[in-house]
């Protein structure tokens, strides 16, 4: 390689052609990109990559196998450590986890680890040789089919445990299905590392409602020894201003659910979804990229994304920001809005905002934003698509276990709730964080459940 | 998938289906509604439980067709399968310490009303119902109203069954009657709802409304079936479908719901058989 400061750059469909369509937009490396790639990676002794990702996957080792080609190899690595290797190494933001504290970053681009991790993944089936250690005849229930729940299910299988995942939805995934677009994270992606987790010996329980369907109490007197709770937070937040139950105002969870789970952009779906030719996104988080990413993807002509802070500040991926540029997003910063307007038939026709500049340092580190007096102006749209955010859902205060005053379940540092049987990790706990977060957690639950039962056989 | 275990034709358009569902059936209130998808690429559409049968997991829904969705699973059969149906979602009603209760059902709302004047007639609570529907054609559940209320008052729009007039006239008619009523229940079209709680708002009744919103996902993750009430918005599908009737703002209830009105294959107007209906009728 005759330049070791930058990264193996990976091919994207071309803007135009890709806002026809909801196909994946980056295409991952070949083979030989990916090996050119891998012999960046200094595999250092002190491996300060590991320690930035939530689930601690020995990425030097894995690197090292695709180095010799040895893909196989590299998956098994891998697959000791994560259960969706293909959907994380697409939806982490690795810039702030892994890549930030790769040594190569130092002098240069760190070395590609979710690209990497995205290729060994896909390179493969997905599904193990080895089958799970002696199954220990032990029912355990995970509550929730998100990224969370896939987690720890995953590994109480890898365990041993016989395990079972309830889901509300008619589909499995939580936020891979309903949230991220196909062009991001294809869902055939998300089939396929469901249906190794299948493979395993999880079951699946769809259209179960815990909370409504089946309560804790009913999981205990049907043999589940112990339960995770990995719900998320899926409740919407709005603005609370003038205008938001027009027609035409979606919340970013109901936009995507149509468009991702119910697939009302395509002609064999029932489901419908109104959406005309100038579209607001409000917010600045990745949920927002995706919505408004996918409104162009739907034809509109003008697809404004609304930010009330700067460009700097915007919580959302590098890569995402970059590809809905690219993609001809037009992004309004220092722009908040006061009001939403309608017309007669009681349809969105405009939007009233107003210019915000950024003041003074508050306590969390970032310039508090405020009003530009006189500085209010209506951007003509029919849609306005709120993306400020989730909550935590309220059917967690009927399961009878401690929540704080958010709404947020509470635990201990090793991920029990107030029911010591009952273990929780994800977004119902933390709030809307990421996926790899989320993971990480269910995933030490599955432990902590594991020398629960050791510790008792023991004793 | 879901099996449907029994069919009947209860009045035009009006069909009554029971489904195996254990694990809707293990916990289901009245009050409360199922969401199912008919087919793999059919929306999801919200139903209320009209009854239940906990030991053999059986729910009994009552749909009117009046759309693609009600269509399409109107064109399945006894021992056909749904693909999803999931439930029991939204809050119970809540019923207890009612000495003395009006309900009023407008056309398929029927359907909904009857299981809480059940619930309500086997907790003793002295009840009345009040049933409204278009047509002498149209009525469903006489038998199920008379035998479990104190009084049912059955009115239809023409006058060709029961008395003429709609279910506010029949409301009336109770409320001057009996000036001790706790709460009235009202379920049917919005503007039915709107009516009767302009009736119970003059007589200073409490009074429950049941709205039939707009839903996706029926467990509060997307606010598509968000309404306001008392000045505050609410998603009817977590802390509803009951609200209280004083304080809904139906206009903008109503409004939302015809969103996709426009869209061919979502039909949401209320009482009314619609256009792709009609077709099929006519053998078009």
């Amino acid at each position: 390689m005759a330049n070791k400061t930058q990264r193996t750059l990976m091919a994207l469909k071309d803007s135009k052609e890709r806002i026809t369509n909801f196909e994946e937009v980056a295409l991952g490396y070949t083979l030989e990109e990916a090996m050119a790639e891998a012999n960046r990676c200094l595999e250092c002794k002190n491996k300060p990559c590991v320690s930035g990702c939530p689930v601690a996957i020995d990425i030097p080792k894995f690197i090292h196998e695709i180095k010799a080609g040895n893909l196989e190899k590299a998956f098994e690595v891998l697959s000791e450590y994560t259960s969706l290797p293909a959907v994380c190494g697409r939806v982490c933001p690795q810039e702030t986890q892994c890549e930030a504290l790769c040594v190569r970053g130092l002098k240069g681009e760190p070395v590609a680890i979710g690209a990497l991790e995205r290729f060994v993944a896909d390179s493969h089936n997905g599904i193990l040789k080895t089958v799970p250690s002696e199954t220990k005849g032990i029912k355990t229930a995970v509550i929730g089919s998100g990224p969370a729940g896939l987690s720890c299910a995953g590994t109480l299988a890898r365990l041993g445990y016989d395990v079972t995942i309830f889901e509300a939805l008619h589909e499995t995934g939580g936020v891979l299905r309903y949230g991220i677009p196909e062009f991001r994270l294809p869902k055939a992606i998300v089939d396929r590392e469901i249906n190794a987790l299948k493979k395993l010996g999880v079951k699946i329980e769809k259209n179960v409602v815990i909370g409504r369907s089946l309560d804790l109490k009913d999981l205990e007197d049907d043999g589940f020894k112990a339960i995770f709770i990995g719900t998320g937070a899926g409740l919407p937040r709005f603005m609370n201003i003038e205008g938001e139950n027009l027609l035409g105002v979606y919340s970013a969870n109901e936009f995507l659910t149509r468009i991702n789970l119910m697939k009302a952009y395509e002609a064999k779906s029932d489901t419908p979804l109104y959406l005309g030719s100038n579209v607001a996104v409000v917010g600045g988080g990745n949920v927002a990229m995706d919505a408004a990413r996918s409104a162009k993807r739907l034809g509109a002509a003008h697809v404004y994304l609304i930010y009330r802070r700067s460009e700097e500040e915007m919580p959302a991926r590098r890569e995402e920001v970059e590809h809905a540029k690219e993609e001809g997003i037009e992004f309004k910063f220092l722009c908040n809005p006061l009001e939403i307007l309608g017309n007669e038939n009681q349809y969105v026709s405009g939007i009233k905002c107003i210019d915000m500049a950024l003041g003074d340092v508050d306590q969390n580190n970032r310039r508090r934003p405020h009003e530009v007096e006189g500085s209010e102006h209506i951007i003509a749209v029919d849609n306005v698509i709120m993306s400020i955010g989730t909550m935590a859902n309220p059917l967690i205060k009927t399961l009878g276990i401690d929540i704080n005053h958010q709404g947020l379940i509470e635990t201990n540092e090793v991920g029990q709730t107030s029911n010591l049987s009952v273990y929780a990790g994800g977004d119902a706990v933390s709030g809307a964080a990421t996926v790899i977060n989320a993971m990480g957690k269910g995933k030490q639950c599955a432990y902590e459940i594991h020398n629960e039962f050791m510790s008792k056989r023991e004793a | 998938m879901y099996k449907i275990v029994l069919k009947e034709t209860l009045a035009t358009a009006v069909v009554k289906m029971m489904v195996h569902a254990p694990y809707v059936a293990r916990k289901a209130k009245a009050g409360q509604f199922i969401i199912l998808r008919v087919h793999e690429n059919s929306e999801r559409i919200p139903l209320t439980i009209a009854d239940y049968n906990r030991e053999e997991g059986l729910i009994t829904i009552i749909y009117q067709v009046v759309g693609k969705a009600t269509m399409d699973l109107n064109n399945l059969e006894e021992g056909d399968y749904i693909h999803d149906f999931v439930g029991p979602l939204g809050k119970p009603s809540e019923i207890e310490n009612l000495k003395k209760a009006i309900v009023v059902g407008g056309g398929v709302g029927c359907a909904i009303a009857y299981p809480i004047v059940k619930a309500l007639a086997e907790q003793n609570t002295e009840v009345y119902s009040v049933v409204g529907f278009r047509n002498k054609e149209m009525v469903i559940l006489e038998d199920e109203f008379a035998s479990h209320s104190d009084k049912r008052v059955l009115m239809s729009d023409d006058g060709s069954y029961g008395s003429k007039g709609f279910v506010t006239t029949g409301l009336e008619g109770l409320l001057e009657e009996h000036k001790d009523i706790d709460c009235v229940f009202a379920i049917g079209p919005i503007i039915m709802m709107k009516n009767i709680a302009a009736v119970t708002r003059k007589y200073g009744v409490k009074t429950v409304v049941s709205m039939n919103s707009i839903m996706i996902d029926g467990t509060g993750m997307c606010g598509g079936c968000r309404l306001t009430v008392g000045g505050e918005t609410k998603f009817a599908c977590v802390d509803g479908p009951e609200f209280d009737g004083h304080l809904v703002d139906f206009d903008e209830a109503q409004s939302r719901n015809n969103i996709f009105k426009n869209q061919p294959a979502h039909s949401f107007e209320e009482d009314k058989t619609c256009q792709l209906l009609k077709e099929v009728e006519n053998g078009k």
